[in-house]
């Protein structure tokens, strides 16, 4: 893999929302997630992680759904980094609107 | 949440998932080649088939269960009737298709209508990164097929297919070849292991790798990582060393299965065998009640001894390796892999009689089971014998 592979730093305070072409399906552990666009299959880890994608569209920033999820700080740093992972493979993006 | 959900990812999966992740699915048994490895003992269409609109209910299914795709083989899956008809059907219901073929009905149209469709994928097998190799193992001119369906598709723009290899014993010094004609067309190499299963039990003495190309082969897919597609098959090299990318565990029942042209459904696709049939779809409950309620499944998902390979050093990495592989090579389920790095396989191989390994369970194979025994598709059906594959398809469509 090329360097854009590597997790760049994930900005909690920017708006994110779930890629379009993806689908989450829950599972005890988290949840399997499917990206029909490059066709690539992911893990979240556990159902707290799966809380903060689901919030992520709704919440004014990844921080806020991280809050709403109830995250609490010393688990920020490792959520963010899971972030992160997620949008290299672009099963999470930046959104535009409110 | 259930205490099992802090459990590792592997662990898990070994649990079994309430649905597949991955889900094979042969439409037909039917196909215009005759390889000599053939998973499935391919040939013939079997007259029981799944209807389209059975097969539609199956997609109705996979659809509740959020499969995300299938992965649709044969036989030579193109050469059923309504094969775009149930791709269309599968993608308008959200299941994505990645699908497996010879290449012989890949013509400028089809790879225009594939490369316009996101929700479907195409691997194009071949064997050989020469005609020499490949034809010897897939049948003449199945080299320039399988090569002319990949010029079209990326004519036609398509990115990211699959150029999709089983590695043998005469094709593993050829693997920087495959990659560069996988480059060379857009596409993505994907290597994966060749099973004792179908007529592959036939050939396997004499195609699988030796042991010294089984490291080369170890080395080279840890050197491309994550370029390279597997399917998880290699994990059993893993105990080598560094674990290879990927899942590497026996998904068999827990997190994939076959679904066969007939609607059997089995614990994974190298396992056509009456030991490995967990049900049928057409059975009241349908795919459901069996991926979540069968005897089989039910059992591959409890715990496993691991039997004399649990005191190995390598058992964390390797998990006893592929259960098919094992089976049809006469090997108990809880011993080595036949191809165990270690050489424990070998050597338990060498206690097995050779009249003491199971048959497949079923064979649709059109000839004597010796050799490639090409058929050029399109050909008229013969009338004495419904049994062509050509069958229940339109004749004259064939073609390179």
């Amino acid at each position: 893999m090329s360097t854009d592979a590597r997790p760049r730093l994930f900005d909690l305070d920017a708006r994110w929302q779930l890629h379009p072409q993806v689908s989450v399906r829950p599972e005890r552990f988290g949840a399997l997630l499917y990206h029909f666009g490059t066709r690539q299959l992911s893990f979240l880890k556990s159902p707290k992680l799966l809380a903060v994608v689901n919030h992520l569209a709704t919440s004014p920033s990844a921080r806020g759904a991280c809050v709403a999820s109830g995250v609490i700080p010393a688990e920020l740093l490792s959520y963010r980094s899971a972030l992160a992972t997620l949008a290299v493979s672009q099963m999470i993006r930046e959104r535009t609107y409110p | 949440m259930s205490a099992t959900a802090t459990l590792p990812l592997v662990d898990q999966f070994e649990l079994g998932l309430d649905a597949p992740i991955c889900l094979t699915w042969e439409l037909t048994y039917a196909c215009n080649l005759a390889c000599v490895h053939c998973l499935s003992s391919s040939g013939r269409r079997d007259p029981r088939e799944l209807t389209t609109a059975e097969c539609k209910a199956v997609i109705d299914e996979l659809e509740r269960m959020q499969v995300f795709y299938v992965n649709i083989g044969g036989g030579e899956p193109t050469v059923r009737r309504d094969f775009w008809e149930i791709v269309d059907y599968a993608t308008s219901h959200h299941v994505g298709v990645k699908f497996s073929t010879n290449g012989s009905r890949i013509d400028a149209a089809a790879a225009r209508r594939l490369a316009a469709d996101d929700y479907v994928d195409v691997q194009i097998s071949i064997d050989g990164a020469t005609a020499e190799v490949n034809d010897a193992v897939r049948g003449e001119g199945s080299c320039a097929t399988a090569v002319g369906a990949m010029r079209h598709l990326a004519d036609a723009g398509m990115r990211g297919f699959k150029l999709s290899v089983v590695v043998t014993r005469h094709n593993v010094g050829q693997l920087d070849d495959f990659k560069g004609l996988a480059d060379r067309y857009g596409a993505q190499l994907r290597l994966t292991r060749l099973r004792p299963s179908g007529r592959g039990a036939d050939v396997w003495d004499e195609l699988h790798p030796t042991a010294e190309q089984q490291r080369i082969l170890y080395d080279w897919l840890l050197a491309h990582g994550d370029q390279v597609l597997t399917g998880d098959s290699f994990f059993h090299l893993s105990a080598y060393g560094d674990p290879l990318p990927g899942l590497n565990l026996c998904g068999a029942g827990r997190v994939v299965c076959l679904i066969d042209p007939i609607g059997d459904v089995y614990a994974c696709p190298f396992a056509i065998h009456e030991s490995f049939l967990a049900g049928n779809v057409r059975d009241g409950g349908g795919f459901a009640r069996v991926w979540g309620a069968s005897e089989l499944f039910t059992r591959l998902r409890e715990p496993q001894t691991g039997g004399a390979c649990r005191a190995c050093a390598h058992y964390d990495t390797c998990r006893g390796g592929c259960m098919a592989a094992k089976f049809f090579t006469g090997l108990p389920l809880d011993g080595p892999d036949p191809e165990c790095v270690e050489g424990y396989g070998e050597a338990a191989l060498a206690g097995v009689h050779h009249t003491a390994t199971p048959r497949p369970g079923m064979d649709h194979s059109r000839q004597s089971r010796r050799g490639p025994v090409p058929v050029t598709i399109g050909r008229r059906p013969d009338r004495a014998c419904e049994t062509s594959p050509l069958a229940a398809s339109t004749a004259g469509q064939g073609g390179n």
